[in-house]
């Protein structure tokens, strides 16, 4: 009997000693919410629940696998990923499939995958596997491969055009560089020769980019055109009020009014059946997770695990910054998901072998010290 | 060891910066997450309102909903214009993507004729973009159920109940009711005019013709309107409210439809006019223009073929010969002649004139129909046997302007001012007419020749049915002259209220009782014992009237034999009359187009009229031409 025990004791301990419940708790609120979300949105159409539901198994289960494995064997992971990205990006760059305009899939046998979303990860990883091993003697040329490394795949990405994704791994590279401490000076010195190469970068955007960024600054130039998401979704948001219209009851999401409501666009139909107060709610929980990956960042106990904590906290502030930010119409349109509330498996995958990942840091601390 | 104490101190120092960074970073966010915030609560607190109104108007549609069209009846109560509802397939072109590949589709489902596709087209062209337009009208209950099936693989496709408006009368009495079309751009231009834009918005179709135009404003009624909760594509998801419509008011006729029916089968297939007046109100008993035409055929758009038909047709049967047909009076304008003789005080009753067969002025011999004259002729014998000499030297006497003012008394050369349009002025001759009329010096000069003629109707006298009807009904009525009108009055549907068309004269004319009860005996005379005498043998009541013959075409020095001239070429017959003599119920006058005769063709008609007005006798079909009366008229 006691024997029995132990083994379910031990069974369960292996199940959830490599989890974060701080981590795991926000993350169920915010799929809760989701779903609730996804349901108004789809519910008079083509119900997407189910699917969304199988989404989450498998993203929570990755998630599960992701953290059993020590920072240390994630290490090992960094450069085949990152090569092995690259090169699929490469592959997509020459034969990749054009869906609506962009050159973003790749047919492997079956399926088609999306190589820049490996990136979203490998990014990150690779940076950080970089700092971690010349971390005795970090010089400024290890900060210019670091750029390089970067800079690399967010032109392969930008160029298929995929701006959104290709800004994530920016950041998510960024995000490294400026953890491990890359100086101020440098960073606003490429800031200014940023803002300076502006009208050089205008005019290689792609037409229908440009025209986002039009439509930003006068969504009503193109009313029925690239300006009718960003109108039609801040008349969902301003009209939800304070307190919203009610699970169920906006009329922008039913009527139909809402493009890409249960994917990019979510966030107004949140906006417009929650009001205020529902946007409050959700942010708080947004900052929660950030802040409790912040902690992981700030307890991990390498180089290799700050940076990578540091990098994809920061990521998902990034996600959810920009997928309100272009929702309220204060950012241009790009692709970008909102964490955990948007329908789609790929995203939902990345997210949450992220959160894998912040656990595995969170969980194979006291191992390290001891 | 110091080596390793540098790379574990630098060690503490980068993860203090690390730190720092973290720090940098949550701040960072917070400032993200309040600019976030901030525009949260100018969107959803600030300006809310706005966007409030913005989903609402986004939301929800006015849908105009027409109101049903006023029903038309006659004086009897039978309906002459109506509505029924029938489903009809309709085609919005902007939403469709292959209108064609749409059209073939459909046809697979429900029988389509080429007609249909071609009047499809013809109102396509005409009609405003995002109208749906019918390709298949009146749909059978069957078909609605066929499409109701496929309807998801037709989308801009739809089966809408639509009110049709329906002639019952058909060709009868079509001049006076006109009909409906389609709304076009002259029609939004009118709407535009009255203030009824809003009004009009549900509507598709407007009066074209006769009392259908006339009376459109009112037979129209207020639309209703449906708020609809509308999605992003435009589709109806719900009604929310809905304000109905007030049906349009509806119109009862002076028009006798029985008697309409009878007159215009009394013209058999000639052309011609008749109006028809009752004396005391002005009220138009019957006004016919033959050949007529059925104006259901343009309710949903006029088929090609029958457009050109009508428009071909070398009797032009689109014509309102009763309102727009001017034709010279000839002798019906004898009467009016004398009483202007006899209130001029240039003719006594009794005074008489020889009348050799001929007048000679200037060197000019105008010619009395009857070969050697009429001998001694006073006015009465000069009304029932139409002499023309008594009316030459008449007409010389009063002069052209005596006669001109007398004549615009009675109206001839105005308008009546007859409740539908297209009413021609016809023309009262006069020096002043002349000059107006032509621009060569030479020919605006009025010769006393001309006077004479007129003086018997010819010359440049030209007078449409309407005029003439309203000036015998004027003459049957002592001088009290009314507007001819065919609505008595309208009726609100809602209240039940109506509004009479008051008959309120115009004018009473200041002619002695005694000038006038000449004239109307001398009518009566012509009925008994003068040209009218065979037209009206065996009546059962007194009846008064004057024929008439107009020239259409001048045969120089040729004997007019009727018989040898192209039917287009002979004289118009016209007959003026009223009935019964002593207390005049009805007022007429009737015109055949190359009708020879007025005794002839014209007489006839007027006497089924009065037998069937007066008495209720049916007619056996159409008026025969009496060619025996060739011989006794003018």
């Amino acid at each position: 009997m006691i024997a029995w025990q132990h083994l379910a004791r031990r069974l369960w301990h292996g199940a959830v000693d490599h989890l974060d419940a701080p981590l795991l708790t926000i993350t169920f609120c915010l799929m809760g919410v989701g779903l609730a979300t996804i349901f108004s949105a789809t519910y008079d159409s083509e119900n997407r629940i189910l699917n969304q539901l199988v989404n989450m198994a498998v993203a929570l289960s990755l998630m599960w696998a992701v953290a059993q494995v020590p920072p240390q064997k994630l290490m090992r992971f960094a450069v085949p990923l990152y090569v092995g990205g690259l090169f699929l990006l490469v592959l997509v760059f020459m034969f990749g499939i054009t869906v609506n305009g962009a050159q973003r899939w790749l047919h492997i046998g079956i399926t088609r995958i999306q190589p820049s979303e490996i990136m979203k990860l490998a990014m990150p990883l690779m940076l950080a596997w970089y700092f971690h091993s010349h971390e005795a003697n970090l010089k400024l040329r290890h900060y210019l491969i670091a750029a390089l490394l970067l800079a690399v795949p967010f032109l392969l990405v930008a160029k298929q055009p995929d701006l959104g994704t290709a800004i994530l791994i920016g950041a998510a590279g960024f995000y490294v560089l400026f953890f491990a401490g890359l100086q101020w000076k440098i960073m606003i010195g490429l800031a200014a020769a940023g803002l300076a190469a502006a009208p050089f970068l205008w005019h290689m955007l792609h037409d229908y980019q440009r025209r986002r960024i039009m439509t930003l600054i006068d969504p009503t130039s193109d009313p029925l055109g690239s300006g009718y998401h960003i109108i039609q979704s801040t008349i969902a948001i301003g009209s939800g009020g304070s307190a919203g219209k009610g699970w169920l009851q906006g009329t922008q999401t039913h009527l139909e009014f809402i493009p890409e409501k249960h994917t990019d666009f979510i966030f107004a139909v949140f906006a417009e059946e929650w009001g205020l107060l529902g946007n409050l709610v959700l942010l708080v929980l947004y900052l929660l997770l950030i802040g409790r990956g912040m902690m992981i960042a700030v307890n991990a106990s390498t180089l290799f695990a700050r940076l990578l904590a540091g990098s994809i906290t920061l990521s998902l502030f990034t996600y959810v910054f920009i997928n309100i930010g272009m929702v309220t119409g204060m950012l241009p349109v790009v692709g970008v998901p909102l964490p955990f509330m948007s329908y789609g498996g790929t995203a939902l995958v990345t997210l949450c072998t992220g959160l894998g990942i912040l656990m595995s840091i969170q969980t194979h601390r006291m191992l390290v010290k001891k | 060891m110091r080596r390793r104490y540098d790379a574990f101190h630098q060690q503490d120092g980068d993860f203090d910066r690390f730190r720092f960074r973290v720090g940098f970073a949550a701040v960072a966010v917070l400032f993200a997450f309040s600019i976030l915030f901030a525009r949260f609560f100018w969107l959803q607190v600030m300006h809310h309102d706005y966007y409030a109104t913005r989903a609402e108007g986004n939301r929800i549609s006015l849908v105009p909903v027409a109101p049903s069209r006023g029903v038309i009846v006659d004086r009897n109560g039978a309906v002459l214009a109506r509505n029924y509802s029938a489903f009809t397939l309709e085609i919005t072109p902007s939403r469709v993507r292959d209108l064609e590949a749409t059209i073939d589709s459909l046809a697979g489902l429900i029988e389509i004729q080429a007609k249909d596709r071609k009047r499809f087209r013809k109102l396509m062209e005409e009609s405003k973009n995002f109208e749906s337009i019918p390709i298949r009208t009146r749909l059978t209950d069957k078909e609605v159920a066929t499409f109701a099936a496929n309807r998801f693989r037709h989308p801009g496709v739809e089966v809408k109940a639509r009110l049709f408006r329906q002639y019952p009368q058909g060709d009868v009495g079509s001049h006076a009711l006109g009909y409906i079309g389609r709304v076009n751009d002259r029609d939004l231009a009118t709407i535009e005019t009255a203030g009824q834009d809003a009004n009009y918005k549900g509507t598709d179709h407007f009066g074209k013709t006769g009392l259908e135009q006339k009376y459109e404003f009112d037979l129209h009624g207020q639309a209703g309107y449906e708020e609809v909760e509308v999605d992003a594509g435009g589709r109806a998801v719900r009604i929310l409210s809905r304000t109905a419509p007030v049906p349009g008011r509806n119109l009862t006729l002076t028009l006798d439809i029985k008697l309409q029916e009878v007159t215009e089968r009394a013209f058999g297939d000639r052309r011609g006019a008749l109006v028809a007046i009752e004396p005391e109100t002005g009220g138009i008993l019957a006004m016919v223009s033959t050949p007529t035409f059925d104006p259901n055929l343009f309710v949903d758009g006029i088929r090609t073929e029958d457009w050109e038909r009508l428009n071909n047709d070398p009797d032009k049967p689109m014509i309102n010969r009763a309102i727009y047909g001017a034709y010279p009076p000839g002798s019906t304008f004898k009467p009016f002649m004398a009483l202007a003789a006899l209130e001029a005080g240039k003719r006594t009753p009794q005074q008489t004139i020889a009348d050799p067969g001929l007048f000679n002025f200037g060197g000019h011999v105008f010619m009395d129909d009857k070969k050697g004259g009429h001998g001694l002729v006073d006015m009465y014998k000069s009304i029932v046997q139409s002499c023309n000499t008594y009316y030459y030297i008449l007409a010389n006497d009063l002069g052209i302007d005596g006669i001109s003012g007398f004549m615009r008394l009675f109206g001839f050369g105005q308008r009546t001012g007859v409740d539908i349009d297209g009413e021609a002025e016809g023309v009262l001759p006069s020096p002043e007419w002349k000059r107006r009329r032509f621009k060569n010096p030479e020919q605006q000069k009025w010769y006393a020749g001309e006077t004479i003629s007129v003086g018997i109707g010819q010359g440049y006298n030209a007078y449409t049915m309407m005029q003439l009807a309203q000036a015998t009904a004027t003459l049957a009525n002592d001088g009290v002259m009314y507007r001819p009108h065919l609505v008595k009055y309208i009726t609100d549907p809602m209240t039940g209220e109506r509004t009479m068309i008051e008959p309120e004269p115009l004018r009473r004319l200041p002619f002695k009782q005694q000038n006038i009860d000449v004239i109307k005996r001398a009518l009566v005379g012509v009925t008994k014992e003068g040209t009218g005498a065979r037209a009206f043998a065996g009546a059962e009541y007194e009846a008064a009237g004057k024929t008439g013959t107009a020239q259409v075409f001048s045969l120089r020095g040729e004997k007019y034999v009727a018989g040898k001239v192209h039917e287009r070429r002979r004289d118009h017959a016209l007959f003026m009359a009223y009935a019964p003599a002593d207390k005049p119920r009805i007022a007429l006058a009737v015109l055949v187009e190359n009708g020879g005769f007025g005794a002839q063709s014209a007489a006839p008609i007027a006497r089924m009229v009065f037998d069937y007005y007066l008495l209720g006798k049916l007619p056996k079909g159409a008026a025969q031409e009496d060619e025996s009366a060739v011989e006794a008229d003018e």
